[in-house]
């Protein structure tokens, strides 16, 4: 079982590689967007600082939603998906395997490149390690939950809005909670409480999740 | 990734026998009936069928064929559990392998019509990841089971870069990986050309030899020797079947 988990790790990171083009979409939109800001609102310390948590996790929240559609996407297509629930190996710890490989693709390089973002945006250097750790904690929560809905859609042909709409609202807790951490830490208050519920939101959907994509996959498919 | 192209002559599949029939993960006189019990497929409000049976015993092929639509991939899709039949069930031994869904996915090798296989890995990436995948450790090294597909000198090419007909037997290799005792196969033959369609003959000859089933979807007449084979008309009975087609 473990030797299958890793070889579905492997396999789908050799094939991000293999795609970095589409690895680098969500982070040059992170990029793009984060940095369109400074631009609109003026280059005034006082707005930026104030905005930049809001600013920082809507845009990671929409450059995660934006990479998720293709989670299952190829695997659907070209058959794969019918091995992996074929194998006698509980699917969702394949499954798992697979939210882990997308979100080190996509997830990760958000938070390698938010501190040059933060600093665009003038966040003070307090929050900048609570704004790292809100996106350590709430990235892979998104990952896991969006998986669910790419699950539920990716028998659809054009399930991309659908799956916007299914997963948004299963996203604001997390947005508020993160966003919220940043503002604090920026305001000099103690963040402890939302880190903690970020957390145990993550511990939750890890282990739920998984089962859930999983069953969901089973109903695509057949 | 260029140096394959000079052996581009090479693959003609090789006559002599493959490793099969080396390690067989059962006894060859240990009994095994697998049986449909009066299936219903309804998709769309559509009867596709209804009141489907068969009984497939050891050492069994069963060919199944039926006019385009009449819901063949839709059966075998049923069989491996991967959709829900609307009624009746399927049993391995007597038992509905939905009681034990693990036990009975590790006794099959499914290959469907989509072949499984990712565009972006090289054969022997695909297959190791097929035998990761698999019930056991693999019996046979995914680098035998290409060659014995024909694909020896192929193993680092993406697959991209190969013929329709070559991913097909990449997917068909998988069946070497790891003997299991039921083969699903949709359309085993397409892309195939002469030589690689007499390759899956003798590989389900083989198969049921050693106590194996099979179980085919193809329009195509199936030259498995001695084998004992059933051919299943599946939906409305033309008048005049068009045996050569």
């Amino acid at each position: 079982m473990g030797h299958a988990f890793l070889a579905i790790l492997k396999r789908d990171l050799t094939l991000a590689l293999r795609h970095r083009s589409e690895l680098a979409n969500p982070l040059v939109f992170f990029v793009v967007v984060v940095s369109l800001f400074p631009l609109a609102l003026g280059p005034e310390q006082d707005i930026l600082t104030r905005v930049a948590p809001g600013i920082l996790w809507v845009a990671a929240l929409l450059a995660a939603t934006l990479a998720m559609d293709g989670m299952f996407r190829s695997d659907f297509e070209d058959g794969s998906l019918e091995q992996l629930l074929l194998s006698p190996h509980p699917p969702s710890v394949l499954v798992l395997a697979k939210i882990l490989a997308h979100w080190l693709a996509t997830g990760l390089p958000l938070i390698l490149i938010s501190p040059l973002l933060a600093l665009f945006l003038h966040l003070p250097g307090d929050a900048l390690g609570v704004l790292l750790a809100t996106l350590a904690l709430g990235t892979p929560t998104l990952s896991l939950v969006g998986a669910i809905g790419v699950a539920l859609t990716v028998g659809l042909r054009r399930g991309g809005l659908l799956l916007t709409l299914l997963v948004l609202p299963l996203y604001v807790p997390v947005l508020i909670f993160a966003a919220g951490a940043v503002d604090n830490a920026a305001a000099g208050f103690p963040v402890a409480g939302q880190l903690y519920f970020l957390a145990a939101v993550l511990v939750l959907a890890a282990t739920l999740a998984p089962l859930a994509t999983a069953a969901s996959l089973r109903i695509s498919l057949g | 990734m260029a140096s394959h192209t000079h052996r581009q002559p090479a693959p003609a599949a090789p006559p002599g026998p493959a490793p099969e029939g080396a390690a067989r993960p059962w006894p060859a006189d240990q009994p095994a009936v697998f049986e449909a019990v009066d299936l219903a497929c309804v998709r769309r409000d559509r009867t596709l069928f209804e009141g489907f049976s068969f009984r497939l015993a050891a050492g069994e092929l069963l060919q199944i064929e039926g006019a385009n639509g009449s819901g063949k991939t839709s059966l075998l899709r049923i069989l491996c559990l991967l959709a829900l039949a609307d009624a009746g069930e399927v049993r391995w031994n007597g038992v509905n392998v939905a009681e034990d869904r693990a036990d009975y996915l590790g006794r099959l090798t499914y290959i469907g019509h989509t072949p499984g296989v990712k565009a972006d890995l090289t054969a022997l990436e695909n297959l190791q990841v097929a035998s990761a995948l698999a019930p056991d450790t693999a019996a046979c090294h995914p680098d035998d089971a290409l060659a014995a597909v024909g694909l020896a000198g192929f193993e680092d090419t993406h697959v991209r870069e190969l013929s329709a007909g070559q991913t097909r037997r990449v997917a068909l290799a998988r069946l070497l990986l790891q003997p299991t005792r039921l083969w699903i196969l949709d359309e085993p033959f397409t892309a195939l050309d002469r030589a690689g369609k007499r390759r899956v003959e003798e590989l389900l000859e083989a198969h049921c030899a050693a106590g194996g089933m099979a179980l085919i979807t193809t329009h195509q007449p199936v030259d498995v020797g001695d084998a004992a084979k059933t051919r299943i008309h599946l939906g409305p009975e033309p008048a005049a079947m068009d045996e050569a087609g």
